[in-house]
């Protein structure tokens, strides 16, 4: 009888990164044929991200000759939305994918597969990757041939804040996940809302200054509050700060790790109430 | 390593799966109340009760997928509660209470759970599959658009992807009609001749029990009330065949102290 954990000639071997990184590959192909064979689901990733693009862009094509700063740095706001939007599709990347299983009830056929519970979070993080490189993409596609601003002039920096940015909403989707499978697809708005609880305090379209003194220390708190400082020393002095690129790292691990954890004892929730083989529509 | 020294030693060494003291329980009900029995490897055992008795949840614990509230569980050789990544990728299943993704194809859904098995030669497996379950055609269909019984074909399928040496299965034939029951029986009888795979089956259709089961574990309210061979619960009983005994069994009148043939509460 051939067993599946040895090497043979009709299985990989089960153990290892090959065979993590085969089992990851399983799941993006998963979802890449959701995706690629429904153009609507392809256009409304980029649509929602392009039309918040636009409407900003006319409010800077208004505000501009009257306001100084904009002058000096006229992506100001294009460059705070797409950014935002980083964040809010990396975080809906993990979110969705998750809630994609639940609606299709196959978590219980992915659990008793040999796929680890890390191996399902980074499909879950590889396809909110690809999913914010559609979404804003596009966006940024639009803002480059309609406004002919181009989001790369923000040069390295750019690389580090999506990087950034891109983290911060996999914790918070991972959060949300469990929170999801905790509680049921009852749950699922928080999906497309949690993230809008960051919003305020992040600064995205104005300076942390300009919270009130308490709600600044809870802003330094999110990687999202440095990101968007530092997007606007770099737009307006030119130079990437780098205590808020280290500030944000350093909170973006930690995230990073509750986020991860959450998920986790979710997971063993769900084992312990029978919730893997029965959640669903 | 279990090595066997007595004979009841010899039979639990010989097993694939050993539940022993398996309970769960959830809030301020008990689901599974202490069973413990084993399933002879290369055999096929159905796990029988009414509705609430436990199979599903015993299935589930037996999966990986529901921790129990006690007990210990040996599939392979492996303890399922600390090791079931080392055995997962020998066992499979199908359950009425999962799904495959509706937007897929019936092709696409394999490929991806050919890929999780760690298939080398996916395309080689689906074809046969395909063959075997009467796919061939539904292959670039969206599982979502299939009949019920097309559906429990492909998770049949799905299930065998892996030429599985466990396999669970949940109410395989429930949805099918009596030809395409009998051609996945015919079917599951030969591949299990063929691999000597060990099934443990849920179900309610007694004639598929009595045709393919070596053994029968009965469970009634979480526990465990009888279990042998078929033939040896008939004449235990003084029936004629096992829907005959499965009453007895689900009504309790196995317990009642008239009857002439009771049934005993296992201990295994």
């Amino acid at each position: 009888m051939l067993a599946a954990n040895e090497p043979n000639a009709v299985f990989y071997p089960q153990v290892g990164l090959a065979a993590s990184a085969r089992r990851v590959r399983a799941l993006i192909r998963r979802h890449a044929y959701l995706l690629l064979k429904s153009w609507p689901r392809l256009v409304s990733m980029a649509y929602y991200p392009t039309v918040t693009m636009v409407l900003w862009a006319f409010l800077t094509v208004y505000l501009k000759p009257t306001t100084n700063f904009l002058q000096d740095a006229p992506g100001f706001f294009i460059g705070a939305v797409l950014l935002w939007d980083v964040l809010f599709r990396g975080q809906l990347g993990v979110s969705l994918t998750f809630l994609e299983e639940m609606y299709s009830r196959n978590l219980g056929n992915l659990f008793v597969s040999p796929l680890r519970l890390r191996e399902f979070i980074a499909g879950q993080v590889t396809m909110s990757v690809l999913r914010t490189l559609i979404g804003v993409g596009g966006a940024c596609f639009f803002a480059w041939l309609l406004f002919h601003y181009s989001i790369f002039t923000l040069g390295f920096p750019l690389i580090a804040f999506f990087w950034l940015l891109l983290a911060f909403g996999w914790s918070i989707g991972l959060a949300v996940s469990a929170m999801i499978l905790r509680w049921g697809l009852g749950a699922e708005e928080l999906a497309w809302a949690a993230i809008f609880l960051v919003a305020p305090v992040s600064g995205v379209y104005y300076p942390i200054a300009v919270l009130p003194g308490w709600l600044q220390s809870v802003a330094w708190t999110l990687p999202s509050a440095h990101v968007f400082e530092g997007m606007r020393s770099v737009l307006l002095e030119g130079a990437l700060p780098w205590n808020h690129f280290w500030a944000a790292a350093a909170l973006d691990l930690i995230y990073l790790a509750i986020g991860a954890a959450t998920f986790q004892l979710a997971i063993g929730y769900a084992r312990v109430h029978g919730k893997l083989l029965q959640m669903g529509e | 390593m279990l090595t066997p020294r007595s004979p009841r030693e010899t039979a639990v060494f010989d097993a694939a799966i050993v539940v022993n003291d398996l309970r769960k329980r959830y809030k301020d009900v008990d689901a599974v109340k202490g069973i413990s029995f084993a399933v002879r490897a290369g055999t096929t055992t159905a796990l029988l009760g009414g509705n609430g008795a436990g199979k599903t949840t015993t299935l589930s614990m037996l999966l990986g997928v529901l921790t129990p509230t006690a007990g210990s569980i040996s599939v392979l050789g492996c303890d399922m509660l600390r090791y079931r990544y080392r055995v997962l990728p020998r066992m499979n299943f199908t359950s009425p209470y999962v799904d495959l993704p509706r937007r897929l194809t019936v092709g696409e859904n394999l490929r991806v759970f050919a890929d999780l098995y760690g298939l080398r030669s996916p395309k080689t497996r689906i074809a046969e599959l395909a063959g075997e379950f009467d796919l061939a055609d539904l292959l670039a269909r969206p599982y979502g658009n299939l009949s019920a019984g097309q559906r429990t074909r492909v998770s049949l399928a799905k299930a065998l992807l892996n030429r599985p040496e466990v396999l669970l299965l949940d109410e395989p034939t429930a949805s099918l009609d009596p030809d395409i029951g009998d051609r996945m029986r015919t079917y599951l009888e030969h591949y299990q001749r063929e691999s000597r795979c060990t099934m443990l089956l849920a179900s309610h259709n007694m004639g598929e029990v009595e045709r393919m089961c070596d053994d029968v574990i009965m469970l009634r309210e979480g526990l465990v009330v009888d279990q042998g061979s078929p033939q040896d619960l008939l004449e235990r009983y003084g029936r004629e065949n096992m829907e005959e005994v499965f009453l007895d069994v689900a009504r309790g009148r196995s317990d009642e102290s008239d009857q002439s043939a009771p049934a005993r509460e296992v201990a295994a």
